[in-house]
């Protein structure tokens, strides 16, 4: 049987993924804590026929490159964090407004401004909602290193499928730890198909002269868009029979909350734990499943709440919602501990 | 020479340049068999209007992007004709950042600068080509700023670019320097042609005036010819 496990940093997993992906060609700009995936691609690409890279002038140039290349039907993709996310708004705007999978791998650094260059989650809102529209992009939340393997080729996979940017949060402690990583994957590629070619004449757009027009494109992609999320929605649920308080957290922090969870049940307590893998679209069903047999929910983030806000705009069943918010810090499960006073 | 069936109504407002400029680029993309090879892309100002005139393919991008995003189109499908066209402050303002660094990697993309110095879809404000002494919407007392000469800036970060300045009432020659961009396009490098260009609504010139504008007041700055 074959080696599916490897011993390395979340920067070669990306480059790993991507490649495994199908993906051929990477535009960036370089950004801590980002950086390394795009000198990990171009150092890959010396050796190996085919591959494509760009360096370019700034994130603004790498979004609307990786738009061009996407439209060519070349699986293309870019990193970047924090102020560089930001620049990518105005690229990834054009990708939701004409349906282009473009990829991010967004590497989360802390803010507002310059912030911190390694750790934080408070890019969760740019993420789904930095673009002037209505958020109609996959965004996913990996806690580990297999899960950062599999959820960015999960995200080429769908980005072409199903036509919406796909972005893979992440942060520069994921980016920077070294993990034995799991590889095992099953599914085929999503083979890419050009938007344009010698064989089309198409004629594509993205401004319209009359409010009808664009409503009617709004409504049709967010029907299709909620259609796909009945199908790729992830979360994971991790409950205890008869506990009473439900851990929310995502990406790193959800790991921290299943140790803090560990720790607490070794001392006997019950405790249970809900993350969402996509944060968009958002795993509302199974929120409500897990939240309903619990009377509490906790959220835990590295943030003032961009998380709570997605929890408590899906929360149907009436239930108390208490926060452990630690904006742009690294959460440890003995502080989610200490902090719940259980 | 033109079938009026081939091109939809043109969406510009009445004395507008750009639908000149676009028949000769189709007239080029035609006569040379290059129609399926060329992919269109437009920036947000005026140029968007272009997007369903010609019987090729187009899409739009968003203002000041349309150069970055066909770098990315013409890496990716190298045997493609890969045109951008953008107004002057889609070129040289808000964009300016990446049409000098495709100029100056020699990307092999044909850009398309339609000078007619005013932003013209917002409704005739200051624009990085405005002459000076021009009065505009935010220049009331008139410009004071020296425009940017994009051909002449450019040659001086590659020396290999094709670049050419003409104007929309000089069709030969602009006929015949688009044809030498796509040229130089196919040989790999980078080329740009700036078009002087009409525009009445803005200008708030009639028929013959119009003309005279351009004559006299562009021409008079904006020096004609290849660089």
């Amino acid at each position: 049987m074959e080696e599916t496990k490897q011993f390395l940093t979340g920067a070669e997993v990306v480059v790993q993924a991507c490649r495994d992906a199908g993906a051929t060609s990477m535009y960036g700009y370089p950004i801590t804590p980002g950086t390394e995936i795009l000198s990990g691609w171009i150092r890959r690409a010396q050796g190996e026929k085919g591959l494509q890279y760009l360096q370019t002038e700034d994130e603004i140039a790498a979004g609307f490159a990786v738009c061009g290349a996407v439209i060519a039907g070349v699986k293309a993709f870019t990193a970047t964090a924090g102020p560089g996310t930001v620049l990518m708004q105005d690229s990834l705007s054009m990708a939701e407004g004409m349906r282009l999978p473009v990829v991010v791998i967004d590497v989360q650094r802390g803010g507002p401004s310059s912030g911190t260059v390694i750790y934080s989650q408070q890019e969760v809102n740019l993420a789904i909602h930095g673009g002037n529209g209505e958020g109609q992009r996959i965004v996913y939340s990996p806690g580990n290193l297999s899960e950062l393997y599999k959820h960015t080729r999960l995200a080429f996979n769908y980005a072409w499928q199903y036509r919406f940017p796909a972005i893979v949060l992440s942060d520069g402690f994921v980016m920077k730890t070294r993990q034995l990583v799991d590889w095992y994957w099953s599914e085929e590629n999503v083979s890419p198909t050009p938007l344009i070619s010698p064989d089309t004449q198409k004629n594509i757009r993205n401004i319209y002269t009359f409010e009808e027009e664009l409503n009617a494109e709004i409504e049709k992609n967010q029907k299709d868009f909620e259609l796909m999320g009945k199908k790729i929605q992830e979360a994971e649920e991790n409950s205890e029979v008869g506990a009473d308080i439900l851990l929310v957290a995502h990406g790193l922090v959800a790991q921290a909350a299943l140790v803090a969870a560990q720790m607490l049940r070794s001392q006997g307590k019950k405790i249970s734990v809900w993350r969402p893998i996509t944060l968009s679209p958002f795993p509302a069903d199974s929120l409500n499943v897990a939240a309903e047999k619990h009377q509490k929910i906790v959220v835990v983030e590295s943030s003032l709440g961009q998380l709570t806000a997605l929890i408590k705009n899906s929360l149907r069943v009436g239930r108390e919602v208490e926060t452990i918010l630690r904006p742009a810090l690294g959460i440890e499960p003995e502080e989610i501990i200490k902090r719940l006073n259980v | 020479m033109f079938k009026y069936m081939d091109y939809k109504p043109a969406g510009f407002c009445p004395g507008c340049g750009y639908p000149v400029i676009l028949r000769f680029l189709h007239t080029v993309l035609k006569e040379n068999g290059w129609e399926k090879q060329a992919v269109l892309g437009l920036d947000i100002g005026c140029a968007l209007l272009a997007w369903d005139f010609l019987p090729i393919n187009t899409f739009q991008t968003h203002h000041g992007r349309v150069t970055c995003t066909m770098v990315g189109y013409k890496r990716s499908q190298p045997d493609s004709l890969s045109i951008a066209c953008t107004g002057d402050g889609g070129a040289y303002a808000i964009g300016m950042q990446s049409l000098f660094w495709a100029a100056l990697r020699n990307d092999p993309v044909t850009v398309i600068v339609v000078n007619n110095s005013v932003y013209g879809m917002t409704g005739g404000q200051t624009a990085p080509t405005t002459v000076v002494g021009l009065k505009t919407d935010t220049s009331p007392a008139g410009n004071e700023q020296t425009p940017v000469f994009g051909p002449e800036l450019i040659r001086q970060m590659n020396k290999k670019a094709y670049l050419a300045r003409t104007a929309v009432n000089e069709v030969g020659k602009l006929k015949e320097y688009l044809g030498k961009a796509l040229v130089a396009q196919k040989e790999g490098r980078f080329s740009l042609v700036e078009v002087l260009s009409f525009c009445p609504t803005n200008w708030r010139t009639r028929g013959a005036d119009t003309n005279v504008f351009l004559n006299e007041r562009l021409k008079a700055v904006f020096n004609l010819g290849e660089l």
